[in-house]
Formats: C-alpha cells, sequence, structure tokens
C-alpha cells in the first residue's frame, strides 16, 4: 500500500502532498521535512529507494521534480518506479509537455489525476488513455457549468437593465 | 456574478506568492488571503467558496494553518453542482484527515452522492471514502459501496473495489460481506476493474482466513487462466509498457497466487507452470519486466517447493545481483533475505557478489548487503567474511562506520571459534573504527581478556603494537590502558611468548608513555582519562623504577577541573608517595571477570552502560565515571570475598589509616553525599549523632568517619565490604576509595595557613572531661572574618594505657559548617605524656545571633577495648 505521495521541487518547495495513512499536519510536516532532507541530497547514479521508518520511499526525478511514494517494506519498489512513471506520462499528456509551473499553478489537476489513479493508496487504473478519458469528462462538466451560470448572468445582467 | 472572475483570483495569489522574496514577505501575503478568505467565508456567498477553497488547498501545500476552511468543504460537497462537489471533495481529501469530527457530518452527504444519478459524483464520493474514511464511516456506508461493486459503470465498479479495501482495513468484521462481490470482479475482462478486483481479493485474504479459503477453492484456477491470458495476450497499445501488456495486471495476479499458494500444496501445483512461463519468458532488459520478475521470484520462493522453480528463481536473483543496474541490485538483496531462509546454500554462492555490494557507493545497498552478509555468516566461513569486512572497514564511509561495526563486532561475539582469534578481530575493528565501537564491544573484549589466562601477555603486547599505529582510535585505547595496568609486567618481560609472536622489547618506561600519552591527549574523554590513571597506578607498583615519573604525571592532574580525575589523582598520589607497603597489595591483579555476569548483564533490559560519545562534561560525576569504577573497587579489593583480602598487616594498616580519618576535603563531599542511604542504615550509632540536623556536607564527612568506627572487631576490609551495596557503583568506588586516603591526604593541605592572633582573643575552654580523657578547645579569629572560628582541639590522656585508634568526631547544627582537619596522631600516650590536636574550623552563618554548639563523639581502643565517648559541648564562649 501506498502511504503518501508527494512531490518536491528541487528547492525543496512541496508541490503536492496525498495522505493516504492517517497523519496529523504535525507529523505531515516533519515528514515532509525528513524526507526531503533525505532524498533531495542522494546522488543522481544511486538507487532509487531510501529505507525510512521502516517504510521504503521510492522515488524518482523528472527535470527539477522528485516524485516520492511511500510503500510498505513488502511492496514492490520496482513497480511503484512504473507507477509514478504512469502518472508523470499522464500527466504529461494532459497538460502536453508538463513543466513545473503547470502544477503549480494547476496543482488542483494534478490532484485529480490522482485521484483516477490511485485510491486507498492502490492502484485503480492502468491504462492511460482511460484516466484521460475520464478527466476529460470531468473537466467537460465543469466547463458546461461554467456556461450554463455565464448565460444565467448574463441573462440576468440583460434583465436588469 | 461569475465566480471565476473576480477579486483574486486562485492564479493571482499563487504568482503573488510565488513572487516573495523572503519568508516574512510570504507569510504576509498568505496571512492578507487568509484573513480575505475567512472575510468571505462569513458573508457566506456560494459564489466565492469554490475559489476559497481552491486557494486554501495551495495554502495548506505551504504548510500555513487551514482548520477555519473545513466547514466550507461540506457546504461545497452538499451543494447539487458539479464544479462545487469536485472542489469540495478535493478539499475535504487534503484539509481533513479520518480523525477530525467534522468529517462525520460528512457521512450523508456521501451517502446521497454514493446513490447519485451521474457516475462522476458517484466517483468523486468513492474516492473520498477511500482515501480518508473512519471505521464508522467504513460501518455506515459498506451498504452502499458493496452496491457499486456491481454498478454498470466499470469505472464505478473499480474505484468501489479500492473503497472495499479501505473499508475492510478499518473494520475487518465486513470481509465476508465482500467475498462474494470480489469473487465476482476476478471474471471482469476490464483491466481497471481486473486490477482492483485482485488487490480487493488480496486484502481480503489478510484479513480474513474464510476469505482465503474461499479464493483459493474457488478461484484459484480462473486467476491461473487469467494470467496465462495477459502473458501470451498479443500487443495492446493501451496497456503495453516496454513491450509487456499490462505490468500491473501481471504483478497483482501474481502477488494473489503467492497468497493462494502460501501453505497449500494443491493450489501450489496448480500455478507452476504459469510461474515457470512469467519466470522463464519475462523480458528483463526494462524496468517493467524486472517488476514482475521479482513479484514472481517472491511468489516462487513463498509457495510450497518445487525444486525445479526455485533453482530458476535463485537464477534470476543471482542475474539480478549482477545487474547494474542499482535498483535491481537492492531488490536482489532484498530478495535474497527471503530466498535464505528457504536455501541458504543457494544464497551462499553468491557470497562473493553480496560482500561486493557492501562496499558499494550506495547507502541503500549497503545497508541492505550488511544485513544480509550478518544472516549469511556461520561458523564455517566467518574467518573470510570477517577478514573482508573488517578490510572493507578501513576504506567505507565515515557514516556508514558505525554499522558496519557494530555488525562485525556481533559477527564475530556470536561466531569466533576460538579467544586468540577473537582478541584478534576485536584489535583490528578497534584499530580501525575505535571510536564508532559501542561501549558493550569493548567491555566484552576486557572480559575476554580477563579471562583468557594463557593471552594476557599476547593481547597487553598485541594491544601496545596497536597503539603505537592507532592511538586515535578512544575505545582501542582504553582497552589497551587497561590492559597495560594489568599486565604491565608480561608486556615489558615477553611473558607467555606464543610461537606465532615475535618478541618486542619494551622498557616499564615505554609502558608509562602510553598511558601518558593517553591521559594528556585532549581529545581523550573522562572515562578513558580516568582509566589511565589507575592504570599509572598499577604501573607503578609493577615497575618501581618508574614510579617517580608516575608519580609526576599523577601530580598533574591534582589541578584538573574533573571531580573525578582530581579526587583520584590526589588519593594515588598520596598512595605512591606514603604508603609502599601497601600499595602493592592494593593494586594486585583484578580477578578474573565473570562472563556470565556480563552477558547476563548485556542482555539486560537496560545495561548500566553510558555512551561512548565523548559526553558532555556536565554529567560526569555519575556517568561517565561508571566503567573505570569496577577496576577501581576491585583494584582496593574491597568489593569480593573470593579475592585474598591484603595480608593482616595490610589490613592492620588500613585500620590504622582509617583511625586517622576524619574529614574529606571539601572538595570530595559531593562525591561522597551519594552514600547518605547506605551506611546510615548500617549504623545506628551515627543517627543520635546527627540528630541535631547536620547539613548534608557534614553529614556526609560524618558518615566516612563511621566507616571506621563501626568496624569493631571486624577486620575493616570487611566492615568496608560491607557498605559496597550503594546505588552506584561510582559512589561506592568513591567512598570505599575515598576512606582509606583520609589520612592519606595528608600532604593536601587545603585549609589556609593559621591566622595570626589579631582578632578577638577567646578563653579556652575544657569541652569534655571524664577520668580518662580530657579535650580543651583553644580559639581564634581570622580577621575581617567573624563567622569563621579556628578551633584548636587538644586530646589528653590522663590514664595508664596508652590510647590507639583515636577518632574524634563532631556534629553541628544546620545554622553551623563544620571542617576538621586530620589529627596530627592517633595513638594518645598514656598519663598525659602527650597529646594530640586537631584543627576544627567551624563557620557560624548565624553570627552573633546564635552560639555555637557542637556534638562530639570520640571512639579509641584502650587495652583494645574499643571505647565510645559522646557528648554535648554547649559552654562555647559567646560571640564565636
Amino acid at each position: 500500500m501506498i502511504h503518501f505521495v508527494l512531490l518536491i521541487s528541487r528547492q525543496g518547495k512541496v508541490r503536492l502532498t496525498k495522505w493516504y495513512s492517517p497523519y496529523t499536519q504535525k507529523e505531515r510536516t516533519k515528514v515532509l521535512r525528513e524526507l526531503s532532507g533525505v532524498i533531495l541530497t542522494r546522488g543522481p547514479k544511486l538507487c532509487n529507494f531510501v529505507e525510512w521508518r521502516g517504510y521504503k520511499v521510492v522515488y524518482k526525478r523528472y527535470a527539477s521534480l522528485y516524485f516520492c511514494m511511500c510503500i510498505d517494506h513488502e511492496d514492490n519498489e520496482l513497480e511503484i518506479l512504473e507507477i509514478i512513471h504512469h502518472y508523470v506520462e499522464i500527466l504529461d499528456r494532459y497538460f502536453g509537455s508538463v513543466c513545473e509551473l503547470d502544477l503549480i499553478f494547476n496543482f488542483h489537476k494534478a490532484y485529480y489525476i490522482l485521484d483516477e489513479l490511485l485510491i486507498a493508496g492502490e492502484l485503480q487504473e492502468s491504462s492511460k488513455k482511460t484516466v484521460a478519458r475520464l478527466i476529460a469528462a470531468q473537466d467537460s462538466l465543469v466547463e458546461a457549468a461554467k456556461e450554463q451560470r455565464s448565460s444565467i448572468s448574463n441573462i440576468i445582467a440583460q434583465a436588469t437593465k | 456574478m461569475n465566480p471565476f472572475s473576480s477579486e483574486t483570483r486562485l492564479r493571482d495569489m499563487i504568482r503573488a506568492i510565488r513572487a516573495c522574496k523572503t519568508a516574512a514577505e510570504e507569510r504576509a501575503v498568505v496571512r492578507k488571503e487568509c484573513a480575505a478568505i475567512r472575510a468571505s467565508i462569513n458573508e457566506n456567498d456560494p459564489d466565492y467558496r469554490h475559489r476559497n477553497i481552491a486557494k486554501l488547498m495551495f495554502i495548506h501545500m505551504l504548510g500555513y494553518p487551514t482548520h477555519f476552511g473545513q466547514m466550507e468543504c461540506l457546504k461545497l460537497i452538499a451543494s447539487a453542482e458539479f464544479p462545487e462537489k469536485r472542489i469540495g471533495y478535493l478539499g475535504l481529501m487534503l484539509l481533513l484527515d479520518e480523525r477530525q469530527e467534522v468529517l462525520m457530518l460528512v457521512t450523508n452527504s456521501l451517502k446521497q452522492d454514493l446513490n447519485h444519478a451521474n457516475q462522476y459524483i458517484v466517483g468523486l464520493a468513492l474516492c473520498a471514502l477511500g482515501n480518508i474514511c473512519s471505521a464508522e464511516m467504513a460501518r455506515d456506508l459498506a451498504p452502499e459501496v458493496e452496491r457499486l461493486l456491481q454498478f454498470r459503470d466499470p469505472n464505478t465498479r473499480k474505484k468501489a473495489a479500492l473503497c472495499a479495501i479501505r473499508i475492510i482495513k478499518k473494520v475487518p468484521d465486513l470481509a465476508e460481506n465482500f467475498i462474494n462481490p470480489a469473487a465476482a470482479l476476478l471474471k471482469e475482462k476490464h483491466h481497471g476493474v481486473l486490477i482492483t478486483g485482485v488487490q480487493l481479493c488480496t486484502d481480503l485474504c489478510k484479513v480474513s482466513p474464510e476469505a482465503l479459503e474461499h479464493f483459493r477453492k474457488k478461484c484459484t484456477e480462473g486467476l491461473v487462466r487469467t494470467l496465462k491470458d495477459v502473458v501470451n495476450s498479443p500487443y495492446a497499445p493501451e496497456y503495453d509498457i516496454a513491450g509487456i501488456t499490462d505490468p500491473f495486471l501481471h504483478i497483482r495476479l501474481v502477488r494473489l497466487l503467492r497468497v493462494l499458494g502460501q501453505g497449500n500444496a494443491d493450489a501450489s501445483d496448480l500455478m507452476n507452470d504459469i510461474l515457470a512461463q512469467v519466470a522463464t519468458k519475462t523480458e528483463s532488459n526494462k524496468n517493467a519486466g524486472n517488476a514482475i520478475l521479482y513479484e514472481c521470484v517472491e511468489t516462487i520462493m513463498s509457495i510450497e517447493d518445487n525444486g525445479g522453480l526455485r533453482v530458476l528463481a535463485i537464477n534470476i536473483l543471482g542475474r539480478f545481483l549482477s545487474n547494474r543496474d542499482n535498483n535491481i541490485r537492492y531488490v536482489a538483496l532484498n530478495m535474497l533475505m527471503k530466498a535464505i531462509t528457504v536455501d541458504t546454500q543457494a544464497v551462499q554462492r553468491h557470497r562473493a557478489t553480496i560482500l561486493e555490494c557492501v562496499k558499494d557507493s550506495d547507502a541503500s545497498i549497503r545497508k541492505r548487503a550488511l544485513e544480509l552478509v550478518y544472516l549469511l555468516v556461520n561458523e564455517s566461513n566467518v574467518k573470510p567474511l570477517t577478514k573482508e569486512l573488517i578490510e572493507y572497514l578501513e576504506v567505507s564511509d565515515q557514516e556508514f562506520k558505525g554499522d558496519l561495526t557494530a555488525k562485525i563486532c556481533s559477527i564475530i561475539a556470536k561466531f569466533s571459534p576460538e579467544k586468540i582469534w577473537y582478541i584478534d578481530q576485536m584489535l583490528k575493528v578497534l584499530s580501525e573504527a575505535g571510536n564508532f565501537v559501542k561501549d558493550e564491544a569493548w567491555h566484552a573484549l576486557i572480559v575476554v581478556i580477563s579471562n583468557a589466562s594463557d593471552l594476557h601477555g599476547y593481547s597487553v603486547r598485541a594491544l601496545y603494537r596497536a597503539f603505537q599505529t592507532s592511538a586515535e582510535q578512544e575505545t582501542l585505547v582504553r582497552v589497551a590502558v587497561w590492559c597495560i595496568g594489568e599486565y604491565g609486567d608480561m608486556l615489558i618481560n615477553n611473558v607467555a611468548l606464543l610461537d606465532i609472536e615475535n618478541p618486542i622489547t619494551v622498557t616499564g618506561s615505554d609502558a608509562v608513555d602510553v598511558v601518558e600519552v593517553s591521559i594528556k591527549r585532549h581529545t581523550s574523554d573522562l572515562t578513558t582519562k580516568s582509566m589511565s590513571l589507575i592504570a599509572l597506578l598499577k604501573l607503578s607498583s609493577r615497575f618501581p623504577s618508574c614510579s617517580e615519573r608516575i608519580r609526576d604525571i599523577i601530580i598533574q592532574n591534582r589541578g584538573s577541573l574533573v571531580l573525578e580525575l582530581q579526587q583520584r589523582s590526589i588519593e594515588f598520589n598520596s598512595v605512591i608517595e606514603k604508603h609502599q607497603n601497601i600499595r602493592s597489595a592494593l593494586v594486585e591483579r583484578m580477578p578474573v571477570l565473570d562472563e556470565a555476569t556480563f552477558i547476563g548483564r548485556r542482555a539486560g533490559s537496560s545495561p548500566a552502560i553510558v555512551p561512548t560519545s565523548n559526553s558532555a562534561s556536565l554529567n560526569l560525576p555519575n556517568g561517565v565515571a561508571k566503567p573505570p569504577a569496577a577496576p577501581l573497587v576491585d583494584l582496593l579489593d574491597l568489593s569480593s570475598d573470593d579475592v585474598p583480602a591484603p595480608s593482616s598487616s595490610g589490613g592492620g594498616f588500613l585500620q590504622d589509616l582509617l583511625g586517622g580519618v576524619d574529614l574529606l576535603p571539601g572538595l570530595n563531599q559531593t562525591a561522597i553525599s551519594g552514600t547518605n542511604e547506605a551506611p546510615r542504615t548500617g549504623t545506628d550509632i551515627l543517627l543520635d549523632l546527627l540528630s541535631i540536623e547536620t547539613s548534608p556536607t557534614q553529614s556526609s564527612s560524618s558518615i566516612t568517619d563511621i566507616l571506621s568506627s563501626s568496624q569493631g572487631d571486624k577486620s575493616p576490609v570487611a566492615s568496608l565490604g560491607e557498605i559496597s551495596s550503594p546505588p552506584s557503583l561510582s559512589t561506592r568506588a568513591t567512598s570505599a576509595g575515598a576512606d582509606p586516603m583520609m589520612d592519606l591526604l595528608g600532604g593536601f593541605s587545603p585549609n589556609p595557613p593559621m591566622p595570626e592572633d589579631n582578632g578577638p582573643v577567646y578563653p579556652s575552654i575544657v569541652a569534655f572531661e571524664s577520668s580518662s580523657l580530657r579535650i580543651t578547645f583553644d580559639f581564634s579569629k581570622a580577621p575581617g572574618n567573624p563567622q569563621k572560628t579556628t578551633i584548636l582541639a587538644t586530646f589528653t590522656n590522663m590514664s595508664q594505657s596508652i590510647y590507639t585508634d583515636f577518632i574524634f568526631q563532631a556534629a553541628v547544627p544546620k545554622f553551623l559548617q563544620l571542617h576538621l582537619d586530620p589529627a596530627s596522631s592517633n595513638t594518645l600516650p598514656a598519663s598525659g605524656n602527650g597529646s594530640i590536636t586537631q584543627n576544627l574550623r567551624v563557620t557560624n552563618s548565624q553570627h552573633g545571633k546564635k552560639s555555637l554548639v557542637m556534638r562530639m563523639r570520640i571512639a579509641y581502643k584502650f587495652n583494645n577495648e574499643d571505647i565510645l565517648e559522646e557528648g554535648q559541648i554547649n559552654n562555647f564562649p559567646r560571640g564565636l
């Protein structure tokens, strides 16, 4: 099971956190500080796993961002690397060559996509296409609601003129 | 009005925050935003809610408190529209966790949304439930989730399946409701549903043996078929990763098969073929393929034995181990740890490679490999493995040395075939990484050396040589110093030379050099220095020729700021200077340390061992002093009965020494006060002596006196032995050690020279008078300090016989402070033919208000009979 997912920039800024196990706010801050200290200082050629408090943290760096997932000791680290890559590919397709800024300004989108990929710390979907389709469908629902609202407010505006 | 285009938008806020140059600036921006959001929340305007929560989520990610937005999330979730619900659920998952009370309020909304007609809204609710549901919510909403497992839309089914995992983890009792729906999911074709269904079954097996039995019976064949289909499926672009169709599904299927096959031969038989196929056919040039192989190997190792498959699996691990990719090597080491219980021989074959991994540059790999090597060690390979590890110790990273030395020491202790090998290896470790060796390890080494009587000479010579090259390793120095102290004579005489050794020429002064270096080195900590002092004392007797030089070194520590060192050096100096005749008895070789006790203590929950690190001088007296304290106790032969006590003459002398005991120098008192409890119980006489509440310092001094006066007809050593039960070793050592030294301290005179008679003159008094004894007090005061009085007590024997072992003791009330200087003698000639004098220094804190009062007790031997006289002195002149 994945206990949490973190996206940390090379400067140690947190870009996304998703907790599947209960951690208090205090613990979360501590975890973030500890792990960014460990992971950001590791050399480039080293393996992508860090043993930490009886768990394993699998991380992978894409450009300036570190994607980290914390898993149980008996979980398959190599598979987690695939899941991270899977997520990055979906982000890439969604944003069209994703960069850190996309994830900063559209952080909620990154969360939506993650929610289509993982629930309860387990993988939900192995098809990138399906995830993309589901996200697109929900985005269009939001767009439709927006348009409807703006047309209503236009009507109200005209009526009250 | 359009909620997406007014005031500061989310985007603007993020820009503003990113533009901040300092943390303070950022805090200000965030504070302003939070204030605006709170205001907006108070207005209860539904149009801005959406954006407020989005902002709060960003602020939350930066680590600021955002609890005030929690209720807004609930309102968004309760709204009818999809966009509001979407952000509301996201906020719920981000800003809350399962322990918050607020979460209970959302149960109802969740229930409604789980029954919503819009499948995306159902999906949102499932996602939130799966990520943060509590046990209560799990109970309330389990029926909804159960129903959704059969929902027509596959995307809802897969979400429901993962939700069910969360529910059964929170409430395992609910597992049985999900067994049948979960089994139905295994027949699905949709990969998402299949993946989540397999995962659900795996988790059900973990919480419910019933579920395991059910799936094993009903589903094993089906799962094997499904896996076969996936493995043999043609290219499917949607699921293809590196030429493999859906590795995620592969992995989950193999994992579920493992759970089903574990401990069941029939089920294991069913899956043998397909596992063999996966193990042989999977491409291992990409990570995805390796992930499957890894899972497959683990399954093969876990299910019931099939020789052929195991060989296959071990071979895969062998390939992994020699892979250039660090990740693959890491998982290989991980797997080999599990494989070792199944097939130790097969893992042993890879020993060389694993040893290489211990030397890897990657900390994660090194750690894994070291754990594995530790498991691989046995009686037959301990020698080469230890050799390798110790060689690596020389070049390893500093931060890895701690782990590495701990493991090496543990291996050596566990598997050493003979003592000489143990000593050799430990010496190597100490020379290489002595600073990382734990206290237990070097203590154990000393115990072993002490027990190997034929190796004493060998050990001390080896340590001497090691010291020449590695004097910077603290623990090596300690062991070396201890051994040189104990077996120094064997060092210079090449006693008990083994065939394998080359004789070395060491003079006594060379041996003293070693100890001198270690005591003078500024990096040596208190433990080392104390041990060195004791070693010096021992050497002063072993090498009489160096006695003078040793005394010089000891004297240099008389001014040490550390109480322990100061006290010891003063004591030892006196031993060397004045008491040659007991010295050799004092510093006899230690009795053989009891291995069983040591091991028992080590096995105990909290060994009384202090961390090796150079502890700050704050906790010196009771903390760091412990290890060297034990040698000191034994050194004085006070604690053990089986050791020959000092010969009777020596004992008598000790008794004499004790006779003269009067007072410790002030500096000892803190250390001594620790012994208050123990001796007091044993000595009732003291209690009434102390009936005038005395201050701690005085009571402590009186107590030390009691030690000698309670001896009666017992030998002094025995009576000292009795008090060897104080709580801590160090106090025991100090009290026992300090006592006999009292008189020895003659050379040390802390009191200022007698003041000239400038102050007011007070009449002398007769403090005590009986037919046989008279005590007179003469008073003098130092000018300018009226509180202080120096009393010169003169004792005169009026009887016809000589008094021996004469001791005068005194106690005063709290407002007074009393210092007794050593008496001029402890033998009082008969018929007033001479007298003993003794200085008492009294400080009266209530000078001018209260006058002096004192209780005293005199003990002496008269015709070999113990006499005890007590009395109170009230006739002090006024104004003292």
